[in-house]
């Protein structure tokens, strides 16, 4: 199926869903084919190739709503489930808060190339895709005969997808991601087994850096933590690198969103236009970003993507409304998914940030742990190096950082000058004073 | 992708897990010839036709895969319809369905995976898949058409009635109900969601080595969280109820506990304090610290990590891991719970496999490429989450067996530790074995006895240590209710755990500083 093709069986979607008794309706149609590769022990560990779609449609029906998602669609099937569906949904209660977007939001959609799709995507052979991986894989092993797994992985996507709405919206997208990855374990005299990885994911197959790069980085990475200890509990000063999964921005985004507002589970409620952070945090929702992995012209709900200042220099500027809780909360909705996160730099790096340390954790990552939206306690196990007068001691792991969230923020001293631009939350390093730590 | 393969991580909650519901006549739809084949009643030819194939074309597809030179090939058809009911502020005003229907190819070559699918069930499109996944090898070859022998199975999950057969109307006044018992429970509470999910899944597996096997694999889970307010603060929690089963699982007895349960471990938020920080001693409630095993020691003896060296547990087998009196095993034959399987993704049986049995590390948990690798018999451990996904090893229900103390012993034996009772996830970090598990709600015990509640604390440690560190279980074993989903090397796998209530000698808590 093309776009037309697609285009024209969302309308055609849409008209069955109203024969049948359907007010509203909105259809997305998509289709994605995903490339993996890993390479392991000196050969193909594993090849997978194939291409998936998915045809959802929302519903609105006297009032009430529901959604269906099918990747069957041959019409005489699509049509039956279609009247069936619309049957099922009159069993539900009426929400008049359900109902498509007003066409008013889905004005002033910017019309700009984002570079988001790879027009060379077709071009790239499976030759040059396994070479990728063995290239890296091979790296890998030759640094150390201490190296004793690594396996490398390389992934591709391309995806295209329609959107149209009953109530005037018609949107098409099309995108291509790449991914380059190697995984290393090592090994030391205790028989532990310290790993580490690193990866990219870019646009445009021409962006990929050099894979042997990432495996000499992993390997390098994955010996520094061989000896790992717990240190005590205590206050310590913090650095977290900006790679590492975004545990404590999670734990910020998800109270911002309608929902959480509405259910009375944020503890960011009422709190617009308030300090929650020091004046070092700034976080831009950025949809225009080129080649950002989270770039869009529109929104899940069909809303004209805009830029959103989310938080400005500490304080918080605007939440995640989506369309019906906005209705809900009385408010104004704004989008209710985030596109990239930008953030406001620093001028230091991240051997600065560290350099700066008295008695520090480099944070490097995060395993498990959670926090809670309502109350904004928080507690993750984290894995990184102890920093004592701005030098690296040594590898640390097996401790926990917790608090809450309501204090946590205002312990920002600096961001760095390092984004993480191969994530669409392109967060920097950032360093923190008096953080508690648990350990011995 | 692979990010997860390096963590695996296990949610106790997964409402963000994509279930969906579909009415009952969908599968009776003409077109595609459906049945609704369930249980013991339904045969081979029932599965054929569900999916619209016969013996002569998954033949054919398998000779295709096979060649380039594979030494082996499956293919996996699946069904899946997946549903979900939803309330919140005092209506049900949500519902959705997902179907999904397609057909998984893998060729094996030594340890070597070629894997593609397709969603469109008809010769050519298998046959242009089986080419795909074949280039994993690259010989020619001519294989004659396999034999195919149906292969008997257990039935650990026989139900009465589908939920998934069952219209809306009548999972409405369950979500009501439960809404107006947590609203009418107390009056600090205020805000009630509810959500009530069920699927079925149609699989038919056959296998080059001459199996097929088909198995309907019913599932549900009810969901309840609320928010209450006491004094200016807020505090949430949620409570999950589920399984195999059907519709008559649903009791009114079972639609109360869940409400109960949902407000009791909201209020106790009201009254629980984060303690100090730091190494303790934890007992670990019967249940759902189960989670525990999961994290500690379950995905290090997924047989991929150790083939792999990967795993701290690599070329550990014979060795002595912990006391005497902790056995430790992954099962699949538990009747109704999530993680129960009939049969596993290759067709292979299931069992129970002893991970650690009297305190000795015994076997992995095998696929079918890490069992002839390491030349054992498989466990019926292999697991996929979709016909979009090849299958690796993968755990089920996770419990240790009933040990020599009572559970009055074993808190009565702590001067100053925790009593972890409810989690919400954990993690864990094969190589080193460094594991983590939330704790959402628990107790301070002080002189032998629980005194106050505490919550929302990591809690971490190393899987190795760990299992040594177990000085005491209890006789109590229980398996965690609701069960939870576990993600690793990008797949979901329904599962639960389990475990008697048990002493730790010292886990590091994340706590706060006095």
């Amino acid at each position: 199926m093309n776009k037309d093709e697609r285009l024209e069986l969302a309308k055609w979607t849409i008209q069955q869903a109203r024969k049948y008794g359907a007010d509203d309706v909105a259809v997305n149609i998509s289709r994605e084919r995903d490339i993996e590769i890993e390479y392991r022990g000196s050969q193909l560990d594993k090849l997978q190739d194939a291409a998936e779609s998915r045809l959802s449609v929302d519903l609105y029906v006297n009032n009430r709503f529901s959604s269906y998602t099918t990747n069957d669609m041959q019409r005489d099937r699509l049509e039956k489930f279609l009247e069936e569906a619309v049957a099922m949904t009159k069993y539900l209660n009426e929400d008049p808060y359900h109902s498509l977007p007003d066409p008013k939001y889905y004005e002033g959609r910017q019309d700009v190339d984002l570079h988001i799709y790879d027009p060379n995507y077709e071009s790239v052979s499976s030759d040059e895709r396994v070479a990728i991986a063995r290239k890296m894989e091979k790296t890998a092993r030759a640094q150390s005969e201490n190296v004793v797994a690594c396996t490398s992985y390389y992934s591709d996507t391309i995806g295209e997808s329609v959107k149209v709405h009953s109530n005037g919206f018609e949107g098409h997208k099309q995108s291509t991601s790449f991914k380059i990855e190697i995984e290393v374990t090592v090994c030391d005299e205790k028989e532990c087994r310290p790993n580490d990885y690193d990866s990219r994911t870019v646009r445009y197959f021409k962006n990929l850096p050099d894979p042997e790069e990432l495996s000499v980085r992993a390997v390098k990475r994955a010996f520094r933590k061989i000896g790992q200890i717990k240190l005590d509990s205590g206050r310590y000063e913090m650095v977290v690198e900006n790679r590492a999964r975004p545990s404590f921005l999670r734990a910020l985004h998800q109270p911002m969103q309608g929902r959480s507002l509405q259910q009375k589970s944020s503890f960011l409620d009422g709190k617009i236009g308030q300090q929650i952070a020091s004046e070092k945090l700034t976080i831009i929702d950025d949809p225009f970003v080129e080649s950002g992995l989270g770039s869009q012209l529109y929104d899940r709900e069909g809303l004209a993507a805009r830029r959103r200042v989310i938080v400005d220099k500490g304080i918080l500027k605007s939440y995640y409304i989506d369309c019906y809780y906005g209705k809900k909360l009385g408010m104004e909705p704004n989008g209710g998914s985030s596109s990239n996160l930008a953030f406001e730099c620093g001028t230091k790096s991240l051997d600065e940030l560290i350099s700066q340390m008295k008695k520090g954790i480099f944070v490097t990552g995060f395993i498990g742990g959670n926090s809670n939206s309502t109350t904004g306690d928080f507690s993750f196990g984290i894995v990184g190096m102890y920093v004592e007068d701005g030098q690296i001691i040594k590898p640390v792991n097996e401790m926990n950082v917790s608090g809450n969230m309501n204090e946590f923020w205002h312990k920002l001293v600096e961001t760095g000058n390092d984004p993480y631009t191969y994530s669409s939350w392109r967060r920097p390093s950032m360093y923190f004073k008096d953080i508690q730590f648990s350990g011995v | 992708m692979s990010q997860i393969s390096r963590r695996k991580f296990l949610k106790a909650g997964a409402a963000g897990v994509a279930l969906v519901s579909i009415p009952a006549f969908f599968r009776t739809d003409p077109l595609m010839a459906f049945v609704t084949p369930s249980g013991s009643k339904a045969t081979l030819s029932d599965y054929y036709m569900h999916f619209g194939v016969d013996e002569k074309t998954i033949k054919d597809v398998m000779g295709v895969a096979l060649e380039r030179g594979g030494d082996y090939c499956d293919i996996f058809f699946e069904h899946t319809i997946n549903n979900r009911v939803s309330l919140e502020d005092n209506i049900v005003n949500r519902a959705s369905t997902n179907v999904d229907l397609g057909v998984g190819i893998r060729v094996i070559k030594g340890d070597q995976t070629g894997y593609s699918f397709t969603e469109e069930i008809t010769p050519k499109a298998m046959k242009l898949a089986a080419r795909t996944a074949a280039n994993i090898a690259n010989e020619n070859r001519h294989i004659s058409p396999v034999e195919l022998n149906p292969v008997d199975i257990p039935d650990y999950y026989p139900i009465e009635t589908a939920c998934a057969d069952v219209n809306v109307d009548k999972k409405v006044p369950i979500l009501e109900s439960i809404n107006d018992k947590i609203v009418s429970s107390d009056k600090r509470i205020i805000k009630v969601g509810a959500s009530f999910m069920d699927s079925v899944t149609y699989i038919l597996i056959a296998t080059s080595e001459g199996r097929i096997a088909y198995d309907f694999q019913p599932m549900t889970r009810c969901f309840a969280n609320c928010t209450a307010e006491q004094d200016g603060q807020r505090e949430s929690n949620y409570y999950i109820i589920g399984g195999r089963y059907g519709m008559e699982y649903y009791t009114p007895e079972k639609v109360k506990h869940l409400a109960d349960e949902t407000v009791e471990r909201t209020l106790i938020l009201f009254d629980a304090v984060k303690p100090e920080g730091g190494e303790m001693e934890v007992v670990l409630a019967a249940g759902h610290a189960g989670i525990i095993l999961h994290e500690a020691i379950g995905h290090g003896m997924e047989a991929d990590f150790n083939r792999k060296g990967e795993s701290l547990f690599a070329d550990k087998t014979g060795k002595k891991v912990a006391a005497e009196f902790v056995t430790i095993v992954d099962d699949g034959t538990i009747p109704h719970a999530r993680g129960s399987i009939n049969i596993d993704d290759e067709a292979n049986p299931t069992e129970k496999t002893y991970l650690v049995e009297n305190g000795i590390l015994k076997t992995y948990m095998h696929d079918h490429i890490s069992a002839k690798h390491y030349g054992v018999k498989p466990t019926g451990n292999g697991r996929r989450q979709s016909f979009r996904h090849s299958p690796v090893p993968r755990m089920r229900n996770t419990y240790m067996l009933p040990g020599p103390h009572t559970k009055e012993e074993v808190i009565g034996s702590v001067k100053k530790g925790l009593y972890a009772k409810s989690f919400t996830n954990g993690e864990v970090n094969i190589g080193p074995g460094d594991f983590t598990f939330y704790l959402k709600t628990g107790y301070m015990i002080e002189n032998g006895k629980l005194t106050r509640p505490v919550k929302d604390m990591n809690l971490i440690g190393n899987g190795f240590e760990v299992l040594q560190k177990i000085v005491m279980v209890a006789d109590d074993l229980e398996i965690a209710e609701g069960g939870g989903t576990c993600g690793k090397s990008g797949q979901w796998a329904p599962v639960t755990d389990g475990l008697p209530t048990s002493k730790v000698a010292s886990i590091t808590v994340g706590g706060v500083a006095v």
